[in-house]
């Protein structure tokens, strides 16, 4: 618990947090808006040219659409705070005075993905709730009818939806906090990271499309779209996706803790 | 009781040997120099200490703890370790309240420690807006933070004014005299020289000396500096000192004899049986300094 407080007084600074959550606002009304406003456009509305008609929206799965597409931008978001968070103790050299005060590193990794676990949960619920609130306020613009989205098939699959989209982050937050502790740059993780998730696994994917299945950052996507993800074809099934990005994630992240656990700490 | 043992430790990166086979003690209470030049290994050394890095061989206790299991004694260990090292975007005294929720102290501690270290009024400053002083004294005041039985700084006064160093210095003096043990590296001799009791010195990762610093001091030998009246007299009373037994080397007006103080007055009889009038007969005793590159082979 104490290392959780004080990772999360390192979190809470107004900056990080209110320009991060600013950021996830202004993500989720960006891919809302083009979702209602572009529903007539030939380029299509989703990702990679995808068009999802009236139709499709008006179904009680419509008003989770849009927050499920937002959720590789939540991912990357989530990336970028656990990577800078983790390497910039490196860099400013205050993993050692987080050490000689919680020395079991192991529980002080803990802590820290806790608060910033917490960090990504409050992401989501203001991504969840500016999609769904854009969304109502932009289906009258889009002529889309809204009476399924008020019934209780609607409500569970946001559920589901919020739970997908959560673990997607928290797998993409991971992933961030990984490379982290193996570069320790904020730079070299974030770019690194961001450049193999949105250029070389679309390269792959597009070169070779049997590599999609064991892609990191596609299988996020089929898990954060509980299994549907637009404009990608021979896709895994959501149960294989979770399990094989979740058995990478949790490898990747073992074998860096147990890194982390006998690395020495100099300058 | 030790606040410190160390007994045959040694850090070995590949075949680079940064700390070998270092054994030392140091007592409860006690103010202790730990010097070396750089490049010695006292940060490595003070990193094994802190169970920062794992050490090749050897073992350690810290207040009666086995270096091994830092968890049951780091609760009680205040450390600057390599510089301050802080948060640039958050305030000084969020920074220690960062540390202080990690290590569970409380947090009322806080405004009576940036005052300690001269900075209550620049607590609520961002740490980036610092100078290099300001972030040295920041850093002694985490290292305070947990009301510390032992207080491991490396160089603290970098960076200070002499007004800061002497109050970092007096802070240490009245920390020992409520009983804290302090292990202070800092290539600041004469500092060192002024406030140890105590000393560790290390060269090329080797423990050459540990011990009370008096006993250093008295190893060195003591020279008697005279000035004649008549500066060709020098010649004849070398040439005097030389065939007793007390070499002694002519630096301008000035002859400096290798000989306790003690021998003054047979020295001024001496001179006076041959003539020589002294004008002056200074004993010196070497400084720590003099005796660190004496023993460290170091040129001035």
């Amino acid at each position: 618990m104490r290392i959780f407080l004080a990772e999360w007084r390192k979190l809470r600074r107004p900056t990080l947090f209110f320009g991060s959550m600013g950021v996830v606002v202004a993500v989720t009304a960006l891919i809302v808006s083009l979702l209602f406003l572009l529903i007539d456009s030939e380029m299509g509305n989703a990702d990679r040219g995808v068009r999802i008609t009236r139709e499709v929206l008006a179904l009680p799965s419509g008003i989770s659409l849009a927050f499920s597409n937002s959720s590789g931008l939540l991912g990357l978001v989530a990336l970028c705070v656990f990577a800078a968070q983790t390497a910039q103790e490196y860099t400013y050299g205050t993993l050692r005075s987080l050490l000689v005060r919680e020395p079991r590193r192991i529980r002080l990794l803990l802590g820290k993905y806790m608060a910033m676990g917490l960090f990504a949960f409050i992401s989501v619920v203001i991504s969840a709730i500016t999609s769904v609130a854009l969304a109502f306020a932009l289906s009258g613009t889009a002529k889309v009818t809204t009476d399924a989205w008020t019934t209780d098939a609607a409500w569970t699959n946001l559920f589901e939806t919020f739970v997908n989209v959560l673990i997607s982050t928290f797998g993409y937050g991971t992933i961030g906090m990984i490379l982290g502790l193996v570069l320790r740059s904020p730079i070299s993780s974030i770019s690194i990271g961001v450049g193999w998730l949105l250029v070389v696994e679309s390269i792959l994917s597009i070169a070779w499309s049997p590599s999609g299945n064991w892609m990191p950052g596609i299988l996020l996507s089929v898990v954060a779209s509980g299994g549907s993800p637009t404009g990608v074809t021979d896709i895994p099934s959501y149960s294989d996706a979770l399990l094989r990005v979740s058995s990478m994630i949790t490898a990747g992240a073992l074998l860096t803790g147990f890194l982390f656990k006998r690395r020495d700490v100099a300058s | 009781m030790t606040a410190i043992s160390v007994k045959g430790l040694t850090k070995s990166y590949g075949d680079l040997v940064a700390v070998k086979d270092a054994t030392f003690d140091v007592p409860l209470g006690t103010i202790c120099g730990f010097v070396g030049p750089n490049g010695s290994g006292k940060t490595t050394t003070i990193r094994m200490l802190l169970s920062l890095i794992n050490p090749t061989s050897g073992s350690g206790e810290i207040l009666d703890h086995p270096i091994s299991h830092p968890e049951r004694y780091l609760s009680r260990v205040g450390a600057m370790i390599e510089g301050p090292a802080f948060y640039p975007a958050l305030t000084g005294a969020e920074n220690l309240r960062v540390i202080a929720t990690l290590g569970g102290f409380p947090l009322e501690r806080i405004p009576e420690l940036l005052e300690t270290v001269g900075l209550s009024g620049r607590g609520d400053d961002k740490y980036k807006t610092y100078s290099l002083g300001m972030k040295q004294r920041l850093g002694i005041a985490a290292a305070l933070l947990p009301n510390p039985k032992l207080l491991i700084l490396d160089e603290p006064t970098n960076g200070l004014d002499p007004a800061g160093i002497q109050e970092i210095r007096d802070l240490l003096s009245k920390l020992a005299k409520e009983g804290v043990t302090v292990f202070v590296s800092s290539h600041l001799l004469s500092e060192i020289e002024m406030i140890s009791e105590y000393l560790v010195m290390l060269r090329k990762g080797e423990v050459i000396f540990f011990g009370k610093t008096e006993e250093l001091l008295h190893r060195s030998r003591p020279t008697i500096v005279v000035k004649a009246t008549r500066a060709s007299d020098l010649k004849r009373l070398k040439k005097l000192v030389d065939e007793i037994g007390h070499p002694a080397l002519l630096e301008g007006d000035e002859l400096r004899i290798d000989a306790d103080e003690k021998w003054g007055a047979e020295l001024n009889e001496l001179a006076f049986d041959d003539d020589i009038v002294l004008r002056q007969i200074t004993p010196v005793r070497p400084t720590l300094e003099e005796t660190f590159f004496t023993m460290t082979e170091e040129e001035r």
